[in-house]
């Protein structure tokens, strides 16, 4: 692989730019891997970059059953933050947010980190309240957050309407240290370090069955055959329940479609990320100048990828009420993801009823800020085959042993 | 935009009237039940890609309770029918295997 530099682009200047190389190429599965990943999303690649980079394992296939990146990790709102309640959150999200910091150099591909801060906006009593005992639990945890004011908002935020009248703005809890990335980039910046070390990523190859001979996974069927393997990573968000199915096992995971748009590019506006979790709206402004909306999910299950368009109404329609200035806006492009929720809205990473199976699931409506230390984690949890420290009180088990990771009553709604 | 049929008052509205209520026909246990049966009754889901029976809430209509039938993949209805039974009755079964002959069964 030959490195990214701004020398790469002055020799490549000079040669009419036919020196650039694939970023990775697309390899014919083996007869067998170590570990095979399910899911060429941000959080199968990371987890296939930190096995090679921290565990030293490469004999790794991804398989893919679209383009990688072409899930959720393609579909977010692109935030990053981890202004979590419970400790166990703040920890596996900051480190995911501290990883972000340097993940352009580490894996010499610009992700565009972004770190311009996240404020999330207090619009009831409640949630004020709420977000005042965030700001005390991220300090015990080490995450730095501050609780701002009205004044502060307007000052940082010029186009928000603070007054209401039905959703007021009564503060805000800022994160200044979180922000965005390019959603595609860390997919590829992943992917192309992955491809770089040897690892096999396969896309376009739809897993059918999981083999499993006594109580042990031996490999995968897929569309193009058969692939065995020692470990397999089940890392493919709102399928996962599909995919437990082949294995044998059910997961605590119900699949909603959850919506974004973006509106027409338009002049700089807002630098920082706005949350307003009582609306179920998302907005912060892309480089090129487009506003990204993310909206809340539907009620009913669902696999389709496209949500019903009464949420976007709902969504842009409270948004226009913070932010005026929006109402003319032309909306260019809408889609939508399926999210697969667990019942507390924490995220499951670990080992399954099946010997050699992990899973890492349940990331929901927040998986984009998790990515790197997801793939951390999970990582750590394949290669030692039990669970690593920040990803333990993540288990499957939690469920049944009631030591729930309650972020639902801490964000009050989906987050 | 889902149009579903109330059973209960037979109304035919759009998805913004009802609410989605998850998976039906959960057998219940309670607390002095096992650790592994409580969880699959609380927890575990089979959340499948294809034929799903639900429960709704025409909650800006009568308010009562029913059960849908409805594909995950395809947004496509099956029919609705009385939340007091245990198991989808024989007439949604039929149309089911009508339009997915590939079907497997609900359990």
């Amino acid at each position: 692989m030959r490195r990214y530099s701004a020398f790469a682009i002055a020799r490549e200047a000079l040669r009419y730019h036919t020196g650039w190389e694939r970023a990775w190429p697309s390899p014919a599965p083996k007869a067998k891997y170590d570990v095979i990943i399910v899911g060429a999303g941000g959080h199968g690649l990371a987890t296939a970059y930190y096995l090679a980079k921290n565990h030293g394992i490469t004999n790794i296939a991804v398989i893919e059953k679209g383009w990688l990146g072409g899930g959720n990790t393609g579909r977010n709102t692109t935030i990053i933050r981890s202004n979590y309640l419970q400790d166990e959150s703040a920890a596996i999200y900051e480190k995911a947010r501290s990883l972000y910091e340097d993940l352009s150099q580490d894996l010499n591909y610009n992700i565009m980190f972004s770190p311009r801060g996240v404020m999330m906006l207090a619009q009831t009593e409640h949630e004020k309240r709420g977000y005042l005992r965030t700001v005390h639990a991220n300090r015990a945890q080490g995450v730095t957050t501050e609780f701002i004011g009205p004044e502060e908002i307007k000052r940082r935020l010029p186009i928000i309407n603070i007054d209401g009248p039905r959703y007021p703005v009564l503060g805000a809890l800022w994160q200044a240290r979180g922000g965005t990335a390019r959603h595609d980039a860390v997919a590829w910046g992943y992917a192309r370090k992955c491809a770089a070390m040897g690892i096999d990523i396969i896309q376009q190859t739809e897993v059918t069955g999981v083999d499993v001979a006594n109580g042990k996974v031996t490999g995968v069927q897929t569309t193009k055959g058969a692939i065995g393997c020692n470990k397999l990573a089940i890392v493919v968000a709102g399928n996962s329940s599909v995919l437990a199915e082949m294995a044998g096992f059910r997961l605590p995971i119900e699949s909603l479609a959850l919506q974004a748009l973006v509106s027409e590019p338009i002049k700089p506006c807002m630098d920082v990320v706005v949350m307003a979790n009582t609306v179920h709206g998302y907005m912060s402004q892309s480089d090129k100048g487009e506003m990204v909306i993310g909206g809340g999910t539907d009620g009913f299950n669902n696999y389709t990828q496209r949500g019903s368009f009464h949420h976007i109404e709902e969504t842009v329609r409270a948004l226009i009420e913070t932010f005026p200035m929006i109402s003319r806006l032309k909306m260019l492009r809408q889609w939508g993801g399926i999210v697969d929720m667990t019942g507390d809205r924490s995220p499951i990473i670990g080992k399954t009823p099946v010997d050699g199976i992990f899973v890492n699931c349940g990331w929901g409506t927040g998986g984009f800020k998790a990515i790197p230390g997801s793939g951390w984690a999970m990582a750590a949890t394949v290669a030692k085959g039990e669970p690593d420290a920040l990803a333990a009180p993540f288990s499957l088990d939690r469920f049944k042993e009631g030591r729930f990771i309650d972020e639902s009553v801490a964000a009050g709604v989906a987050h | 935009m889902l149009v579903l049929k109330c059973p209960n008052c037979g109304v035919i509205a759009e998805e913004t009237e009802f609410a989605a209520g998850g998976e039906a026909h959960l057998k219940r246990f309670a607390s002095d039940s096992g650790d592994d049966e409580f969880t699959d009754y609380m927890f575990r889901r089979k959340n499948p890609k294809g034929v799903h029976f639900e429960r709704w809430r025409h909650a800006y209509g009568c308010g009562k309770w029913f059960h849908a039938a409805r594909c995950t993949a395809t947004l496509q209805v099956f029919g609705t029918y009385s939340a007091q039974t245990s198991e989808p009755p024989a007439e949604i079964i039929a149309t089911i295997k009508q339009h997915r002959p590939d079907w497997k069964g609900s359990k």
